[in-house]
């Protein structure tokens, strides 16, 4: 009567972490491989940088058996593990003391990376900038809606805050991006 | 461009995102696969058919999933279904009984030194289950429908009718399962210090720190040593180590809040250096007189805290505090887990029986809004206070304390503003493996507020009863201390400990720069090791090209400036005082502190060792009145053995 694999495909997130939660190994191998890459660029998104997100990605990964046993089923699981997410970025920021620099940090390695196409550079050189004039949690804000595709509703629920204040962070992220764009035309 | 064309080109930008190396993937798939298996051997309990069901916020997740019924396939994972009837089995003995104190005690003090297993003594004992809550129910039902196939299961995706009279009764159970310690990878974090290092007085002749009376680090380093683990050396503070132990200085005289001692004595592991013990001695105004008390606890109630250690732990402390309450003192309990709420209105002390009725309600589930409640708790002090009353906020968690979205900037800036406003925090970590130490130092500090590591009951006792009254009574704040060494006398310098609490020179004198807060009765206690000029223990060749030092006369060694201000005041006074006097014998703070070294695995003490520590100790250990110095010795043998 144990279901296969191909039946637990289609398994639900929150159904596969709490069995995970409860010890059952198949299920939490379904759910990281499942969400490795999502975790991946959201991790990117929030650093701007493949190795600090392969480092994060890494370090949530290793956590996560631990911390899955706080996973109620209360919240959606991409919700639970982009908070999970969030707050390790934030701490680690933090712990490397780079939490007052972090601001510079967005897309570290692109600065240094030889760009294969003119476009392409141009490109992530606006992203880079444009990032990095954001304070933190308007990137963090940004990399939920935009990066993420979330409504607003949603990243309110991961953020821990009122679907008002998702709405307010966004227009002051319209701002900055204003204020860049006005200082490029100079 | 538009707005929204600029919030498009961002959003392009960053859906375009790279995608992870194979290589990268692959390791942390790994890793987390290991974890995952390490963990389940750990912990017999996330074995599905077990005990794992016992956290009610867990079952609560899982019953509330199947009484939705929002995926029927999700029925078909049988672990599940199997949880829900564990879950039956041990629902009557979720909370602990808190009937007996004493008998309590007993009961949490030696699983937290034994090691992994605790079996409560009638683990065998067989209970009948005679009444059963509701979520079990619905979550057997489903076991029994699964049971008869899963076509059916598909076929109604309704809310299941609950069959009650399949589970009533006869449901035998033990009472108890082994009940184990569990053992997840360690997220512990410790605020990241370099040790400080040896300082030339003629480059740098001045040191500022703040004062801490946080003893944090010495529970966490007895909790690790007695659980046969080498502590990290990241957790060893050796000033809070230093400050756990109180020495003899005299009582404070006239109108300052508390009295300053300066010895000077040999260094134990260094015959060429000498020991410098700056001693500061609060008053303890009379106990009768103090002001009303508002209390409100705010307690981690979230799934994590579910652990012998912790919650019910937190429960007892508590209790041991409130006979030591005023009818005019107030006390609220606010909790936080997957939200915050307040659990008990601001009560009067002399309604013991109605808070201790709130505090043993209390059960663990649930994740952490660690912010939300932070706010609700203060709220509820402000309304608590009238003029003159003390009010404090105590917050008390495992460190699964989520700071939300503001991040912890804010969080500190919130708690400051707060601090100015009167309100005080404390902070009480409890359970080991998930400790967020760096943040618990960091709220507390910023609170005014002191942080402390509860692990057995007897520790507990001694933070929240013996020293009730220092702990929630200011009597001095922003208190800070500068020491100016004299080049002439004294070639190299090297404060011991007190790294998180280190000061800028110019910080001394801006009043505007926040320091530590002693409170009634409170010691304090810093160490420098000083190399005398033309001492061999000289470790930087003077300077081919440098300035000769001039002679002052002075025989001073250095001079100590102390700053504070009365609570509430915004201005500092100076107390000043010269280091002056010849060697005398080394003495137990010394004896700590070098333990302390050891354990971070400093370069200073040269070949001074475990068993040096342990002879120094134990010749100065006095009288001990309360057997805290006789236990630091047998910690001390514990880490010489298992450094061998």
């Amino acid at each position: 009567m144990r279901p296969t694999i191909t039946m637990r495909m289609r398994t639900s997130d929150e159904a596969l972490a709490l069995a995970a939660a409860s010890g059952d190994g198949e299920a939490f191998g379904l759910l990281i491989r499942r969400h490795y890459d999502r975790l991946f660029r959201f991790a990117w998104r929030l650093t701007g940088s493949q190795h600090d997100a392969e480092d994060l990605t890494h370090d949530i990964c290793a956590a996560l058996p631990a911390k899955l046993r706080s996973f109620r089923g209360e919240a959606k699981f991409t919700t639970w593990v982009y908070r999970v997410m969030m707050n390790a970025a934030t701490d680690r920021a933090r712990k490397s003391q780079r939490r007052a620099k972090a601001r510079d940090g967005w897309g570290e390695d692109y600065k240094r990376r030889e760009a294969e196409a003119e476009e392409a550079r141009a490109a992530q050189d606006w992203l880079t900038t444009a990032m990095s004039s954001l304070p933190e949690e308007l990137r963090e804000t940004v990399a939920l809606t935009l990066g993420e595709e979330l409504t607003q509703k949603e990243a309110a629920e991961v953020m821990g805050l009122s679907e008002g204040t998702i709405a307010w962070r966004m227009s002051e992220v319209k701002k900055h991006l204003r204020a860049l764009a006005e200082q490029e035309g100079i | 461009m538009s707005d929204d064309d600029d919030l498009k080109k961002l959003a392009r930008a960053l859906r375009d995102a790279p995608a992870p190396k194979d290589s990268a993937k692959d390791a942390a798939l790994r890793v987390a696969e290991e974890n995952f298996a390490r963990l389940q051997e750990t912990d017999p309990a996330a074995r599905p058919s077990q005990d794992r069901a016992t956290r009610p916020g867990f079952l609560k997740g899982l019953a509330m999933t199947f009484s939705n019924n929002l995926r029927p396939l999700l029925l078909t994972t049988s672990s599940l279904v199997v949880l829900g009837v564990g879950f039956v089995l041990v629902q009557p003995n979720l909370r602990p009984s808190f009937e007996d104190a004493e008998t309590q005690a007993v009961a949490v003090e030696p699983m937290l030194t034994e090691g992994r297993e605790r079996v409560e003594a009638d683990a065998t004992e067989p209970v009948i289950v005679e009444s059963l809550v509701e979520e079990p129910v619905i979550a057997l039902k489903e076991a029994e429908s699964f049971a008869a196939g899963q076509s059916r299961l598909q076929a109604s995706p309704a809310a299941p009718k609950v069959q009650g009279a399949i589970a009533q009764r006869s449901i035998i159970a033990p009472r108890q399962e082994t009940r184990p310690v569990i053992e997840p990878p360690n997220t512990e974090r410790f605020p990241d210090a370099d040790p400080n290092t040896l300082k030339i007085t003629s480059e740098e002749p001045v040191s500022t720190f703040s004062i801490d009376v946080d003893t944090a680090s010495y529970a966490f380093v007895r909790r690790s040593l007695n659980n046969g683990q080498l502590p990290n050396p990241e957790a060893v503070r050796i000033e809070e180590m230093v400050n756990y132990f109180t020495y003899d200085y005299p009582a404070p005289t006239g109108d300052t809040p508390f009295a300053t001692q300066v010895s000077v004595t040999e260094t134990p592991w260094n015959t060429g250096t000498q020991l410098v013990q700056i001693g500061i001695q609060g008053e303890l105004p009379a106990i009768a007189d103090r002001p009303p008390l508002n209390l409100v606890f705010l307690i981690d109630t979230s799934g994590s805290m579910d652990s012998s250690d912790k919650l019910p732990l937190l429960i007892q402390s508590f209790r041991l505090m409130l006979p030591e309450l005023r009818p005019t003192d107030q006390v609220a309990i606010v909790t936080y887990a997957g939200s915050a709420g307040t659990v008990l209105e601001p009560t009067p002390a002399s309604e013991r029986a109605k808070i201790t009725i709130a505090l043993e309600n209390l059960g663990a589930g649930g994740s952490t809004a660690g912010e939300a409640g932070l706010r609700q708790a203060y709220a509820l002090a402000e309304d608590m206070a009238d003029d003159g009353d003390v009010s404090r906020v105590i917050l008390a968690t495992d460190g699964d304390f989520n700071v939300g979205l503001s991040g912890v900037d804010e969080m500190e800036r919130f708690i400051e503003d707060k601090r100015d406003s009167g309100t005080y925090l404390s902070v009480l970590g409890f359970g080991r493996g998930n400790l967020n130490d760096a943040l618990m130092q960091t709220l507390a500090q910023n609170g005014n507020g002191q942080a402390a590591y509860i692990d057995t009951l007897s520790e507990a006792r001694k933070v929240l009863v013996d020293q009730l009254s220092g702990a929630l009574f200011p009597i001095a704040q922003d208190v800070k201390i500068q020491v100016e060494w004299n080049p002439a006398q004294i070639a190299e310098y090297r404060l011991i400990g007190y790294e998180t609490r280190a000061l800028n020179r110019e910080d001394f004198n801006n009043d505007k720069v926040d320091a530590g807060e002693i409170g009634a009765g409170h010691q304090v206690t810093a160490l420098y090791e000083i190399t005398p000029v033309g001492s061999d223990a000289i470790r930087n060749e003077p300077l081919r090209y440098g300035e000769a030092i001039a002679a002052t006369g002075s025989s001073e060694l250095g001079f100590l400036r102390l700053r504070y201000k009365e609570p509430g005041a915004a201005t500092s006074q100076l107390i000043e005082t010269p280091i002056t006097g010849t060697p005398g014998k080394p003495g137990f703070a010394a004896a700590i502190a070098g333990f302390a070294e050891l354990l971070r695995g400093s370069d200073y003490l040269e070949n001074w060792d475990y068993g040096d520590a342990i002879d120094l100790a134990s010749q100065s250990r006095g009288t001990d009145r309360f057997g805290y110095r006789t236990e630091a010795i047998s910690l001390m043998r514990l880490a010489e053995s298992l450094s061998n």
